[in-house]
Formats: structure tokens, C-alpha cells, sequence
């Protein structure tokens, strides 16, 4: 790497951390000192702002790198899953769910999903059993941001900076960060993030063409390079695979403690309406160039080392040097503000849904707005002690999250619209596909007469789809055999003003 | 009687588009237009239909099966 490029990149990375810290540094001050205000930026959230911070907390890393790599490696198709994913599926699901919980939310004053449902079921066990399985999954999952944040710092400077000092960087920055900012500055800066990234791959996409020749030529070398990537479908490709991807990924999202969160937070109902006009809108501005890039680079020859990532070395080959610099200093900015949502809302489950209940429930508001900065720094810390070591076993669960968190998706739904959902049929739906999924990540695959076992499909469907089935099954099923407890208070979830 | 047409139509609109996300007519299809494949025009105009149903579902008939008010939608 030259000097400029390297002396762009730190410039870069060095602005968003000063921009960033004035952001937060300006959020301090419009924070109150309770924990609605810091977890929940007070509900007061506008159209885009929530748009970007939710937007920029799911998938920023993965647009530039996971997402582009994919498309080189086996063809554009990826960008119909996303549609599907985030501009329909998800779309609805905020509808369905997120609209949902926010109408609840607003009359009864919850901060986190476990809150909901405990109080909804009058149950602790089932506000810990949520909050605890939603904890499972993100530990692992910011630990592998943490991994990708320093391994890109010690790629940025050549390896002057080994991975540990990096890291260790990275996580003291997010620790001073979301303890100042709360929810109102993480959001304030994904949002500055997202429509950043939104330019840029623009930008990348208008160089690389016309340096390139333009459609006419990336479509022509396409079709001489790799002609089966025009053809849809093929390869990795098949039915099945897209559609539980798909479904898994959608479902998924809306139960990460991030994004279930941002359900509670928006202004009013002309809010929610607007950003659920826009999905499909933003997911084809954002999804289309960036997939895009990763296929012309497969047709235009473009090699790829060993573990590097597509779109810097497309960038390095047909644009400046700076330019390539400026976009991957932004990816590792917008890995960052991934982490600081998620180091948020997982400290917000922590203190909320497993301290508070269960160890001090006395703690007043003013206490657990320390305690909830505690917890910020308790969990980033732990996850960049294991990002050291990288045990594989958290890798394999970082890795899997997705469809962990989508098995809790069908339990939420029923109980949010099926008033006679009883807290056992809860505690079955959610425990029981937990444990089938999670015996699916870990127990290896056995053939046994023929049929192949705790594989990762079966009959060639994913077997998340299989545990959403299940949870779906059990949480019905059980509710239709017992009988609420008279602590279970189905009128909490009743939202309407009428029908009381 | 006409709220719950209404909202049948809404299911349906949400789930033809779901299943058309993908262009199952045109799998295996390598036909290109102006440098693209066709199916990927596809994806385009669908996300700009989706938006645009989406926003009729904003305008026309939103907080569907909410149950406020006690029954369906208070338009």
C-alpha cells in the first residue's frame, strides 16, 4: 500500500472517531439521566434517523465485504434474497410485529422484549429465558465485529498495529462512545454512516464503470468471463436455499435485541408508516450497486487473494488509491456503529431483564442508568477477552444468530395477536425450538438407516425452518392445553382503546 | 363485511408479492436488457411496486388487525 492511501485511510478513520465523538458528546447533553431516555432516546425518534440506524446496525459490514464476496463468488442472485429479505418480508414483519410492539410499548412504558413478555405473562422466568437466549446469540455476534474490526486495523496500517492493540482500541472507543451517547447518538451517527454509504457506493459504481466501459463493456465480459452468472439461479443458488435464507434472515432480525428494540423508539405512527414505504426503496438504492460491484469484479477478471475482500481490491484496480481508501476506512467506521448498537441494547437486557429481577429490584432509575453504562463496559470487555482467545465454539454460534434469533420470531407474533397464548405454551415454544436448533449447530450430522440426522437440512430445507415450524407447533399447541395462570395478564397486550 | 374484503385483499397483495420477490418464471433465464439480466430488472421494478403498495397500505388501511378500538381499523 502507498503512504497517501495508508496516510487517507487513518485521516479518514480519524474523522469519523472525532465526528463521532462530538456527536455522542452533543447527545450527553440532550440525555436525561433515566434509562428510557439512554436506551430509548426518549421514543422521539424521526423517519430518518430510524430508517439508517436500523438500517446501518443490520447489514453495514456486510454490504461492503460478506455481501459483494458472495456475489463474486457465486453470482448476483444474492440481491433477489435481499429483496425478498429486507424490502418484503421485513417490511411486513415491521408492520406486523414492530408496529405492534410499538403501540404496546407506548402505553406500557417497556424498554426491552423480555420486559414485555414477563410482565405480559407475569413471569420472570420468561423475561430471563428471552433475554438470556437473545444474550446467547449476541455475545458471540459482537464478538466476531470485534474480530473483523481489528483484523481491518491491522490490514489499514500493514500490520504496524498488531490485532490486540487494534481491537483493544476499538472497544475502549465504543465503551467512552455508547456510555456518553445512549441510543440518540448511536443513532445520530449510523445515520451519517448510511447515507455516507450510500454516496460512496454510488460513487463506486459510476468509476468502476466508465473506467471499465461502462454496461456494454462489464456486461460483455460477464458474459465471456462467467456466463452462468447472468443466468438465475445455478451453483449455490437453488430454491430452497434462497428461500430459507430469506425467511430465516428476516424472522432473525427482528428478534436481534437492536433491532427489536428500534421498534419502541420512533416518534409516532407517521414514522413507522413512512420508513415501512421506504424499505424496499432503500434496500434497492443500497443492495443493487454494492452486489453489483462484487459480479462485474468476477467478470472483469479481478483476483482475489486469499481471504481478502472483493470490494477493496476492485477499487484498488480501477480507482485512486484514496478513493479505495476513503470507502474501506468507512466499512471498518460502520462495523464500529454496528457494535455500539448492539453493546447498547445487549447491556439493556443485562441489566433490565437479568440484574434488575433477579438480583436487585429495588434499584432506582437514577441506579440503573449507571448500572445500564456498567453493563456497556461489562460486555464489550468480555467480548474482546474472547476475541482474543476465538474459541471455535462462539465462532460456530457468531455464525449461526441469525437463525437462533429466528426461533424466537413465531412465539412473539402469536403472543402479541392470540390473547389466549399461555405462559407455559410461551416457555415451550421458545425453549423447545432452542434447544432443537441449537442440538442442529452442535451435535455433528449422524446417518441412521439411510437418514441423515442433526445435518444442517433436511429433505434439502434448512433446518431453522424446521425449529420455526416447531416453535410455532409448541407455543400453540401448549397454550391450547393449559390454562393462563391468574398472574397472566392478556389485557396488557389488548392496545386498543375500545375493546376494554 | 367490506373492512373484512379489505383485508383478505391486503393479505393477498402482501403475499403475491412475497412470492414474486423471486422470478421463479424466469429461473435458469440468462436474457439480458441494457447490460443487465432481465430478472434483475425485474427485482427493480418489484421494490418500486412494493413501495408503491406499500404506501396505498399506509394511506388506505392501516392499523389492520391492530385491533384498535376493539375491531379492525379506525380509518
Amino acid at each position: 500500500m502507498t503512504e497517501s492511501a495508508l496516510a487517507v485511510q487513518l485521516g479518514v478513520l480519524g474523522a469519523y472517531l472525532v465526528v463521532a465523538l462530538g456527536v455522542g458528546i452533543a447527545a450527553y447533553r440532550l440525555t436525561g439521566r433515566d434509562a428510557e431516555d439512554y436506551y430509548l432516546a426518549g421514543r422521539s425518534v424521526g423517519t430518518v434517523v430510524l430508517l439508517f440506524t436500523t438500517f446501518a446496525t443490520l447489514l453495514s459490514a456486510f454490504t461492503f465485504f460478506g455481501g459483494p464476496n458472495l456475489a463474486y463468488n457465486a453470482g448476483p442472485e444474492w440481491i433477489l434474497v435481499m429483496g425478498v429479505m429486507d424490502g418484503l418480508l421485513f417490511a411486513i414483519l415491521w408492520y406486523a410485529i414492530g408496529y405492534r410492539q410499538w403501540l404496546i410499548g407506548r402505553v406500557e412504558g417497556y424498554v426491552t422484549l423480555g420486559e414485555m413478555l414477563g410482565d405480559r405473562f407475569g413471569s420472570k422466568r420468561l423475561r430471563a429465558l428471552v433475554a438470556g437466549v437473545s444474550l446467547f446469540w449476541l455475545f458471540p455476534y459482537v464478538m466476531l465485529q470485534q474480530m473483523g474490526a481489528g483484523e481491518a486495523i491491522v490490514g489499514l496500517t500493514d500490520g504496524a498495529v498488531p490485532y490486540w492493540a487494534g481491537a483493544a482500541f476499538i472497544t475502549l472507543f465504543m465503551i467512552v462512545y455508547v456510555v456518553l451517547a445512549g441510543l440518540r447518538g448511536v443513532a445520530w451517527t449510523d445515520t451519517i454512516q448510511g447515507v455516507f454509504m450510500l454516496g460512496i457506493v454510488w460513487v463506486a459504481v459510476g468509476w468502476v464503470l466508465s473506467s471499465a466501459g461502462g454496461f456494454a463493456g462489464v456486461s460483455a465480459s460477464l458474459s465471456a468471463n462467467r456466463p452462468e452468472f447472468l443466468a438465475l439461479g445455478g451453483g449455490l443458488y437453488s430454491p430452497q436455499w434462497m428461500i430459507a435464507q430469506a425467511v430465516t434472515i428476516a424472522f432473525g432480525v427482528t428478534m436481534f435485541p437492536q433491532i427489536n428494540q428500534r421498534f419502541f423508539v420512533a416518534r409516532d405512527d407517521r414514522v413507522l408508516k413512512r420508513s415501512f414505504t421506504l424499505w424496499p426503496i432503500l434496500v434497492l438504492l443500497l443492495f443493487v450497486p454494492a452486489f453489483l460491484l462484487g459480479t462485474w469484479a468476477a467478470g472483469l477478471g479481478v483476483a482475489v487473494p486469499e481471504g481478502a475482500n472483493v470490494i477493496p481490491v476492485l477499487l484498488n484496480a480501477y480507482t485512486p488509491a484514496w478513493f479505495a481508501a476513503l470507502v474501506i476506512a468507512g466499512a471498518l467506521a460502520a462495523m464500529m456503529s454496528s457494535s455500539d448498537s448492539m453493546l447498547l441494547s445487549g447491556s439493556s437486557y443485562l441489566t433490565r431483564d437479568l440484574y434488575r429481577p433477579f438480583v436487585n429490584p429495588a434499584a432506582d432509575a437514577e441506579r440503573e442508568a449507571w448500572l445500564a453504562r456498567i453493563g456497556v463496559a461489562a460486555f464489550a470487555i468480555g467480548t474482546f477477552v474472547a476475541s482474543l482467545f476465538r474459541p471455535g465454539t462462539l465462532v460456530e454460534i457468531g455464525s449461526t444468530a441469525f437463525g437462533g434469533y429466528a426461533q424466537l420470531a413465531l412465539p412473539v407474533l402469536v403472543a402479541l395477536y392470540w390473547s389466549n397464548t399461555t405462559r407455559r405454551g410461551m416457555l415451550a415454544g421458545i425453549g423447545g425450538s432452542q434447544v432443537f436448533y441449537v442440538a442442529h449447530v452442535f451435535v455433528p450430522a449422524t446417518t441412521i438407516g439411510g437418514v441423515t440426522v442433526f445435518g444442517s437440512t433436511y429433505l434439502t430445507w434448512d433446518v431453522a425452518l424446521y425449529g420455526m415450524a416447531l416453535s410455532l407447533l409448541l407455543t400453540v399447541g401448549v397454550s391450547l392445553v393449559t390454562a393462563p395462570d391468574s398472574d397472566e395478564r392478556s389485557e396488557r397486550f389488548r392496545v386498543g382503546t375500545g375493546a376494554d | 363485511m367490506q373492512r373484512r374484503k379489505t383485508d383478505y385483499l391486503w393479505v393477498g397483495v402482501f403475499g403475491v408479492l412475497t412470492a414474486l420477490g423471486i422470478p421463479w418464471f424466469l429461473w435458469g433465464s440468462a436474457a439480458t436488457w441494457a447490460g443487465l439480466p432481465v430478472w434483475l430488472w425485474w427485482h427493480i421494478g418489484w421494490m418500486v411496486l412494493a413501495a408503491i403498495a406499500f404506501a396505498g397500505f399506509t394511506r388506505g388501511a392501516w392499523d389492520r388487525g391492530m385491533n384498535l378500538n376493539g375491531v379492525g381499523a379506525d380509518d
